[in-house]
């Protein structure tokens, strides 16, 4: 999948900026085309004689869903590398009702009233003063109520997880509510602003109409499954499978989970018996069909030292989890060199109670008997990284995400 | 002798040909909104971000900050993030995004004959107290939207058309504070 760039990589980063620029400047022209430099228009909203506002802001939301949607079903865009604003409830709904209250008094919010400073509009540049004063403040006092500030924290949870939709039925849904929306506006500025409908343009109709049918395409179109995703990147990511390029000895496992700069996150995808008997010490168990969820969640708490380690107990069903954690585009994914089997012939040669199985264990079985399920209470389970030097090849190379950053408003 | 007229140099510079160019009305909200959606898509097509502008804004704030008191910043956790150490607060996409939005502003302005000196209000106010009004509702607007992590930009456009799930609590509820108060303030604009 193409889209998003990595424009950093693609670029560097001063045509990136470059880049943000244009996006920042078409930003601030549409803006004040559409009026949005003029407080008067934007207040006008709160007293339903012109909607302006409401109109502007839920046609581009749509619009610009529709095109995100389809682009993610066509295959070109990739929705787990786009931001997704992060939902902490309180903050946000707080946060909301006061920038409410701001916009009533003030006339416009930050965007807007920059595009009106830019056109020389003095209530505009006050604005702005007192937003920077009003950002000014909250960076002060934010260090006495931060628990709450971080407080009611989803991650990235989407409509479509909090309804358990897919992502057509609620691109369908949303639009269908904003045309009633737009519906109801147009009623609410006959009464209240005397408006004569009738001499609305009629090419707003066909508009309508072209979003719903852009939303039946996209419920139709479905959206790419792991699966197909996979499907998509195959070629180049089994070569680095074959090629041997992301299996990383036991070695540098040790190394790495020592190495303080590093957050390594091992995944054992091993039954629950065989991980109860043994697992390495901070290792995770994870089943299957969790895999999706977990993706998900990663890339919300995304940080660029993380690493994930694959084991099962040889290498196959450690491969097929890496398969579906790439293809989900989760970054900086390994699997264990041999799986646990191979690391207990490294470290449990000297541990007399685990005793190899007499015949050569079944694909993924585990090889060593134990005398009891004590889980990572065995010695091999957490080795002393400063006792095993062992040599080993490094493979692992943190790669950054395509979006490096915060995102949204930063 | 020719006529006065065609007897002055002819200037190719004039301030009457920026500030006085005809003014021309502002585009169909629908279509306006329709061309912000598709740069919202673009933004998110091409980079992976939305469109922002209170996060920039926040950016210039830090950065004057930690001009006069960097240990101040080094000491309070959430300006840290943005300037801690040799960090620059302006290295960042939605600084850029910013200034370009300023300029894209004053283009349109210039083209469409809306760059004029003046203040918008409502009938019944000084031009004084909008100005004093507008100070403090952007005073409260910057508060909110920080606390929030993101204005009606960051949150309700990019968020929106991402369905993030909190974005759309907050998109109502920036709706809902603004009528709760609106038949109270209603002297400041009709």
């Amino acid at each position: 999948m193409p889209f998003p760039l990595p424009l950093e990589t693609l670029l560097g980063k001063p045509l990136m900026y470059v880049v943000f620029g244009l996006l920042g400047f078409a930003f601030g022209y549409v803006l004040e085309i559409s009026g949005f430099g003029n407080s008067k228009k934007l207040a006008a909203q709160f007293y339903f004689k012109e909607m302006t506002v409401l109109k502007v802001m839920f046609t581009a939301i749509v619009v610009a869903m529709v095109l995100i949607f389809a682009a993610i079903g066509l295959g070109l865009l990739d929705y787990n590398q786009i931001w997704v604003n992060p939902t902490y409830l309180w903050p946000g709904v707080i946060g909301g009702l006061i920038m409410g209250v701001g916009f009533i008094i003030g006339g416009f919010c930050p965007g807007t009233s920059l595009v009106s400073m830019a056109t020389f509009k003095l209530d505009g540049l006050f604005f702005v003063l007192g937003g920077l004063t009003g950002i000014f403040l909250f960076g002060e006092t934010v260090v006495f109520y931060e628990d709450w500030w971080n407080s009611s924290y989803y991650g990235r949870v989407t409509l479509m997880d909090l309804f358990n939709l897919s992502n057509g039925m609620v691109v369908v849904l949303v639009v269908l509510m904003a045309l009633f929306m737009f519906w109801g506006a147009e009623q609410l500025e006959a009464i209240f602003g005397k408006r004569d409908l009738k001499k609305e343009p009629r090419l707003r109709l066909a508009g309508a109409a072209m979003l719903f049918v852009g939303a039946l395409a996209v419920l139709f179109m479905g959206t790419p499954d792991t699966a197909e995703k996979w499907a998509r990147i195959a070629p180049e990511k089994e070569a680095l499978l074959t090629e041997r390029k992301v299996q990383i000895e036991p070695g540098e496992l040790l190394a790495n989970l020592a190495d303080d700069r590093l957050r390594v996150v091992m995944l054992d995808v091993r039954s629950e018996s065989d991980y109860n008997l043994f697992h390495i010490q901070g290792a995770r168990r994870i089943e299957f069909h969790q895999l999706l969820a977990f993706a998900k969640q990663a890339q919300a708490q995304y940080a660029p030292n993380v690493v994930y380690v694959l084991m099962s107990n040889d290498e196959s069903a450690a491969t097929e989890a890496w398969r579906i954690l790439v293809a989900e585009s989760v970054p900086n994914v390994y699997i264990l060199e041999g799986g646990i089997n191979n690391w207990l012939r490294v470290f449990a040669a000297a541990e007399s109670d685990i005793t190899p199985t007499p015949n050569p264990p079944g694909q993924d079985q585990l090889g060593y008997i134990f005398p009891a399920a004590l889980g990572s209470r065995y010695e091999a389970a957490f080795p002393d990284p400063h006792h095993w030097k062992l040599e080993y090849t490094p493979k692992i190379q943190l790669q950054l995400k395509r979006d490096k950053s915060g995102g949204g408003c930063g | 002798m020719t006529s006065a007229v065609s007897a002055k140099p002819k200037k190719n510079f004039s301030w009457k040909a920026i500030f006085q160019r005809p003014e021309k009305p502002y585009v169909h909200p629908y279509l306006g909104g329709a061309l912000l959606g598709v740069v919202l898509f673009l933004a998110f097509f091409l980079t992976g971000n939305g469109l922002g502008a209170s996060g920039g804004l926040n950016r210039v704030v830090v950065y004057v900050q930690d001009q006069f008191a960097p240990e101040h910043v080094d000491r309070n956790a959430y300006l840290l993030k943005m300037a801690g150490g040799d960090k620059n607060p302006l290295d960042d996409w939605i600084v850029p995004m910013i200034f370009g939005a300023i300029v894209g502003g004053f283009v349109s302005g210039w083209l469409n004959g809306r760059l004029k000196v003046e203040t918008n209000k409502g009938p019944q106010i000084s031009t004084r107290t909008r100005w004093l009004m507008a100070f403090t509702g952007g005073a409260i607007m910057g508060y909110g939207a920080r606390m929030a992590r993101g204005c009606t930009s960051g949150q309700a456009l990019s968020g929106g058309a991402t369905l993030s799930a909190g974005s759309w609590a907050f998109m109502f509820a920036v709706f809902a504070g603004a009528y709760a108060l609106a038949y109270f303030v209603r002297k400041l604009w009709n």
